[in-house]
């Protein structure tokens, strides 16, 4: 059955081949002015805004949880928050972070010496993830850069700031259960005393 | 000019040459920065400018490496000839009146023997590297400027007609009623695609397409050797903007207020500004849309063009005229 769109589409068909010639002188015409206005486009990008930021004079914009320089942070009685329980070292896909627990005389862990070798270091913020007590802290900080490789492993007196970092306020000791100089079980904010296991009272 | 002057002028306008092939790769990219968005190369002294000297000094210093199994000879020769071909092209290059190292009366015709010459350079250099890249490249090469040379030439005859010179001064006096871009307007355009893919700029420069080549014929280059084929594809960037500023946009002739030898020198930075736009805003095409472009749609336009030019011509003018 012939109806009257493929009769039309036949049509059309024909005139494509005669003028197929034609078109294609036209469609490289096209492509040459095409190609033009583009060039139009590309030139006039020459007055808009810059998009280089000349990073020593100009300083870029970092973002508050930017990972940069990893740090070790205080509680604010200004004890460092560091109980040396290698969680970070663990945690660290490069081994970056090594260091050496101890112990003072109330029983309070903390590190010995505490090291990180930047120059292995992918800042990938794993470390800090880990940390159960907010001591590891990556800062908006990346200039750090240097001459020489060895400069670039950070022990602990470069590592402790003074400060608490991201979380103030915060100090392991005051919330967790652990029996520390002064502060007995069952002390800590939000700690309720002890049960006795042997008394019969509930 | 005496012989004294003349030489004087040679080495002035050979020194000029190289340092303009030099500071143009400081222009290029700060250029393709400026349209990019970005700033460039702007550290090394004022603007930057002084980083044209700071990459010579490197490029001069660098290893200059041989393969072991290169042709020796034919691989150092190579990028010399890219390099006097196009150092030889300037020569019928006239600056201002009077100011040319060779008036000849068949300057065009030295132009396409040192342009068609050029071919020899890539061609060795793909056949001596003892490298699939580089000989794929050169082939590539030598395919692509021997079809655009073709009508490259083609292109000018409109100009010869309407001129009635092959030397370059009187095809400039010629210009003084209406300088050749109008009535020659096609040529013009076919002209400058030809002149791009004669001097393998992009978006022609399929020769030494990244993605698909290494590098091209100078794949095994290193040092300054690879530095005299971009040394001799800037020249020919500027000589090609020197023709086409010479053939068609009346060479040194302009409004008085400035010295000719300005008016020139500006039209052909012009030119040299276009080349860079170019490579900023066009892609590649691909190699067979290159050569079916200059054969199926050059080709023709450019014979139609003579075609027309030398019929209005003879219709126009008397017989006498045509005949001289």
């Amino acid at each position: 059955m012939i109806d009257e769109r493929s009769i039309a589409a036949a049509k059309r068909a024909q005139t494509s081949e005669r003028t197929r010639s034609e078109s294609w002188l036209w469609s490289q015409v096209a492509v040459l002015l095409s190609q033009i206005r583009s060039m139009a486009e590309v030139f006039l990008h020459g007055f808009r805004r810059r998009e280089t930021i000349q990073y020593p004079e100009e300083k870029p914009y970092l973002a508050p949880r930017f990972r940069g320089r990893i740090v070790l942070t205080r509680d604010p009685d200004g004890n460092e928050r560091c109980v040396a329980c290698y969680l970070c070292a663990v945690a660290c896909p490069v081994d970056c972070i090594s260091l050496q627990k101890t112990e003072d005389e109330t029983g309070r862990w903390y590190p010995e010496w505490f090291r990180i070798n930047f120059s292995r270091c992918i800042y990938c913020g794993l470390c800090e993830e880990a940390c159960p007590t907010y001591a590891i802290q990556l800062t908006p900080d990346f200039e750090m850069s240097e001459y020489d490789r060895r400069n670039m492993v950070y022990e602990k007196e470069h590592l402790l700031i003074s400060g608490t970092g991201k979380y103030p306020g915060y100090s392991f000791y005051r919330v967790a259960g652990r029996a520390i100089g002064g502060k007995d079980k069952g002390e800590a904010e939000n700690e309720a005393p002890p049960v006795d296991v042997r008394g019969l009272m509930p | 000019m005496s012989v004294v002057a003349m030489l004087f002028f040679i080495v002035v306008l050979l020194f000029a040459l190289l340092a303009a092939a030099a500071l143009l790769t400081w222009v290029e990219r700060r250029l393709l920065a400026w349209w990019q968005d970005r700033y460039g190369p702007n550290r090394a002294g004022p603007f930057g400018i002084l980083q044209a000297f700071a990459d010579v000094i490197k490029i001069l210093l660098k290893e200059d490496w041989i393969p072991p199994l290169a042709d020796k000879p034919v691989f150092v020769i190579a990028p010399a000839i890219v390099a006097v071909t196009m150092l030889l092209g300037f020569a019928i290059v006239p600056l201002a009146p009077g100011l040319v190292i060779a008036d000849l009366n068949v300057a065009l015709l030295f132009f396409f023997a040192m342009t068609g010459l050029s071919v020899y350079s890539v061609t060795f250099a793909g056949w001596a590297s003892n490298n699939n890249y580089s000989l794929l490249g050169s082939l590539r090469t030598a395919a692509q400027m021997i079809s655009y040379e073709v009508f490259m030439l083609l292109s000018l005859v409109g100009v010869v007609i309407l001129a009635g010179s092959f030397r370059l001064t009187d095809i400039v006096d010629a210009q003084r009623g209406m300088w050749f871009f109008v009535p020659q307007f096609v040529g013009l355009v076919v002209f400058f695609l030809a002149a791009i893919a004669e001097t393998h700029r992009l978006p022609f420069d399929l020769p030494e397409a990244e993605h698909e080549l290494v590098a091209g014929y100078h794949t095994e280059y290193s040092g300054m050797k690879f530095g005299l084929f971009f040394l001799g594809e800037y020249l020919g960037m500027m000589l090609s903007s020197a023709m086409i500023v010479t053939l068609f946009f009346g060479g040194w002739l302009g409004p008085p207020f400035l010295p000719p030898i300005v008016w020139f020198l500006l039209k052909t930075a012009f030119f040299v500004c276009l080349y860079l736009l170019l490579r900023a805003a066009l892609p590649r095409p691909r190699y067979d849309q290159l050569m079916g472009y200059a054969w199926k749609f050059l080709l023709p336009v450019a014979l139609l063009n003579i075609v027309v030019t030398g019929a209005i011509v003879v219709a126009t003018r008397s017989p006498a005229e045509v005949g001289s």
